[in-house]
C-alpha cells in the first residue's frame, strides 16, 4: 500500500468530503470506499471562531487520515494561511496544496504551486501539491520540497477520466520512486482502474462519489476498480499487439466452416 | 391529555407547532427573546418554496413526500400559497444537469421554449428547454410568519419573552440555537439577497442549475426577487462573503441580464440546523420534546412536523420521525 510521508495508508483510494447530500451519505459512500484518506476544505467553511467545527468532528469521526486542502485559494499568500489554518484545525503537518490559477478550468497555477510548496515545506509541512502532469513541474516540487506529487487527470469536477494518459505514462516513467497520486477529474471507476495500472499509487476523487445518484455504490465501484487495477499492475499486464494471438492452437482443427 | 405547552422559538417550527396545538384546543405559550418575528429566525431568510418534488433531486424521500401536505397546510392557516408550479433551467454549456435533475426527481414534465415563454415571457428566447414541476408552490415566508404570529395572538395563544413556570409539557423549536441540547444538531450557512427590478417579472421560482452555483429566484412580487442560496457546512451565521454574494449575483446575471440593473436591496445570512442525515426529528429527551433539524425546509416541512408533533402529544401516535435513542 501507498506511503505518504512515511505513513502507510490502508487504501489507494483518497476520498473528498464535499458536495455530499448530507453528512451520513458521506460516511456511508466513506464505510463502502474503505478510502484511507479523506480531504477537506477549510478555506470558505471556517468563517470566524472555527464556525466549521461541527462538520469538521463528522469528518474525523470517520477515523481515517485526514488531507486537509486549500481548495478555493488563488495566491501564493491565501494558501499559505489557509495551510496554517489547517494546521491548527486538524493537528496534522499534511496539506494538499491547491492553488488555482483559472477560476474557469481550476486549472492550477504552477509557479504559485512551486512557491507556496516552498514555504510551507520549510515550515514543516508535509505538501501534497495538485499539479499538472508538467515533468518540469514535478521536478521543480520535488526540489521544493515536496515528496508526493498529485497530477490531474482532467479539470476537477470534469469527469473526463484520464485526459493525457501518454503525459501521465511518462510521469511515472520519470519519477519512478515518488507515491504519485491521480487527483481530480476522475468520473467512473473505470478511470481509476486504469490510473492504478498506468502505475499510480493512488487515486483522489470527490465529485464522482458524491452527485452520483448513490453515493456509497458508486464509492464501492471506485474501491473494487482500485483494487483490480493494482492486482493488474503487480500482474504483469500483457503487452498489446496488432495481431489476433488466438489462446487456443487451432492448427489441426476443424475451424474451417 | 396534555394540558397545556410551553414552546420555545418562534420561528417557522415553533409557530406551526403553536398553531397545530392551539388549534386543537391545546393551550400554547409560545417563547422567545423577540416578540414577533424578524432577522433573528433563519427562516426569516427563507426562499419559502413549497417545492418538494424538486428538493427530490437530494434530499431523502420524506422529504418529498412530508413536503407535500405543506401547501395546503399554509392555505388553512391564512397564508397566501401561490400555486403556479416552478421551472428548472441551465445554461447551454451545462445541459446535462437538466437531464440528470430530470433522472433524480418526479412530477415534472419537460417543456421547450415555446411553452417556457407562454409561462414565463420574460424569459423567452433564453433559453430552449425547461423542467416544468406543475404542482409546485411559493409563499412569501415573511408574511406566513407574521401572518401566523398574529393569527396565534387573536387565537389567545400567549407569548412570553422568558419560559415562566407554566408546567405542562415544553416543546423545544429553538433550531440552532438548542444546539447546547442536541449534540448531533450542526449549522449549514446560507447566503440569500433581495433584489429589485422593475424590468423583470416572475410568476413562479425558477432554478438554474449550475454544477458550481446553484441558484433558485424566489418572486416576491412588486418587482422584488429573492435570490438564494448558498450551502456551506459552517455554524456561522452572520458574515455573507463576496465571494458567496458574487456566485449568486452572475448566476442570476446570467438567468437574466436584467438583473444587472436590479437595485440590492438585502444581503443576508444565516445557518440552518441539520442532523446528520439532513432529515428533521421529534426527539423525546427527558421531560422535553425536541423539534428540530429542518435544514433547507422549513416552510416545507414545519407543517408535517406541526402535525406529527401534535399527533403524537394527544394521541400517543408515534412520529415516523421521531428519535428516541437520545435518553
Amino acid at each position: 500500500m501507498p506511503v505518504f510521508y512515511g505513513t502507510e495508508v490502508t487504501s489507494r483510494l483518497m476520498l473528498g468530503t464535499a458536495q455530499y447530500p448530507s453528512p451520513a451519505i458521506l460516511a456511508d459512500a466513506f464505510r463502502q470506499s474503505k478510502a484511507g484518506i479523506a480531504t477537506v476544505s477549510v478555506r470558505r467553511e471556517a468563517g470566524c471562531d472555527k464556525a466549521g467545527q461541527d462538520f469538521w468532528t463528522l469528518i474525523e469521526e470517520l477515523g481515517v487520515n485526514v488531507l486537509p486542502n486549500t481548495a478555493g485559494c488563488h495566491t501564493v499568500r491565501e494558501a499559505v494561511t489557509t495551510a496554517h489554518m489547517a494546521r491548527e484545525l486538524f493537528n496534522t503537518p499534511w496539506i494538499k496544496l491547491e492553488v488555482i490559477g483559472h477560476a474557469d478550468t481550476l486549472q492550477p497555477d504552477p509557479f504559485a504551486l512551486v512557491e507556496a510548496a516552498r514555504i510551507l515545506t520549510e515550515d514543516g509541512f508535509q505538501v501534497f501539491p495538485y499539479c499538472t502532469e508538467d515533468l518540469i513541474l514535478g521536478e521543480k516540487l520535488l526540489t521544493a520540497g515536496c515528496e508526493v506529487l498529485m497530477p490531474w487527470g482532467a479539470p476537477i469536477g470534469s469527469g473526463l477520466g484520464l485526459n493525457n494518459v501518454y503525459g501521465l505514462r511518462s510521469m511515472r516513467a520519470h519519477f519512478p520512486d515518488v507515491p504519485m497520486v491521480i487527483d481530480a477529474g476522475l468520473g467512473l471507476p473505470s478511470q481509476a482502474a486504469h490510473a492504478i495500472e498506468l502505475g499510480y499509487d493512488a487515486v483522489l476523487l470527490n465529485t464522482a462519489v458524491a452527485k452520483a445518484g448513490d453515493p456509497a455504490a458508486m464509492a464501492k465501484g471506485f474501491a473494487l476498480a482500485v483494487e483490480a487495477g493494482a492486482l493488474a499492475h503487480a500482474a504483469d499486464p500483457m503487452e498489446p499487439r496488432d495481431m489476433a494471438a488466438p489462446s487456443t492452437p487451432v492448427l489441426g482443427k476443424a475451424f474451417l466452416e | 391529555m396534555t394540558e397545556s405547552v410551553t414552546i420555545l422559538g418562534g420561528g417557522v417550527a415553533g409557530l406551526c407547532v403553536a398553531a397545530e396545538l392551539s388549534g386543537r384546543n391545546v393551550p400554547v405559550t409560545v417563547c422567545d427573546p423577540e416578540p414577533v418575528p424578524g432577522p433573528h429566525a433563519c427562516s426569516w431568510w427563507a426562499g419559502g418554496m413549497l417545492a418538494p418534488f424538486c428538493e427530490g433531486e437530494t434530499a431523502e424521500e420524506p422529504v418529498v413526500r412530508l413536503g407535500q401536505e405543506s401547501g395546503a397546510w399554509w392555505e388553512r392557516h391564512g397564508t397566501q400559497v401561490v400555486q403556479n408550479g416552478s421551472l428548472v433551467i441551465v445554461l447551454e454549456r451545462d445541459r446535462r444537469e437538466l437531464d440528470r435533475f430530470a433522472r433524480r426527481t418526479e412530477g415534472h414534465e419537460s417543456i421547450d421554449g415555446t411553452r417556457l415563454a407562454a409561462l414565463e415571457p420574460d424569459l423567452e428566447g433564453r433559453f430552449d428547454r425547461a423542467l416544468y414541476f406543475a404542482q409546485e408552490a411559493h409563499i412569501s415566508p415573511r408574511e406566513a410568519l407574521e401572518g401566523l404570529n398574529e393569527k396565534l395572538r387573536t387565537r389567545g395563544v400567549n407569548f412570553s419573552a422568558e419560559p415562566g413556570n407554566s408546567g405542562g409539557q415544553v416543546i423545544d423549536c429553538r433550531g440552532l440555537s438548542a444546539r447546547d441540547r442536541i449534540p448531533d444538531l450542526r449549522g449549514v450557512k446560507g447566503e440569500m439577497l433581495v433584489l429589485r427590478t422593475p424590468d423583470l417579472s416572475l410568476s413562479r421560482p425558477v432554478r438554474l442549475l449550475h454544477p458550481r452555483f446553484p441558484l433558485y429566484i424566489v418572486p416576491r412580487g412588486d418587482g422584488v426577487f429573492m435570490l438564494g442560496a448558498t450551502q456551506i457546512e459552517s455554524s456561522e451565521r452572520r458574515r455573507a462573503t463576496v465571494r458567496s454574494v458574487m456566485e449568486l449575483l452572475s448566476a442570476a446575471y446570467a438567468l437574466h441580464p436584467a438583473f444587472g440593473e436590479a437595485e440590492l436591496l438585502e444581503i443576508g445570512v444565516d445557518a440552518r440546523p441539520a442532523f446528520p442525515d439532513n432529515l428533521p426529528r421529534i426527539r423525546r429527551h427527558g421531560d422535553t420534546l425536541y423539534v428540530n433539524g429542518l435544514f433547507r425546509h422549513g416552510f416545507l416541512l414545519a407543517p408535517a412536523m406541526a402535525r406529527m408533533t401534535a399527533d403524537f402529544l394527544l394521541n400517543g401516535t408515534k412520529p415516523e420521525v421521531m428519535d428516541e435513542n437520545h435518553g
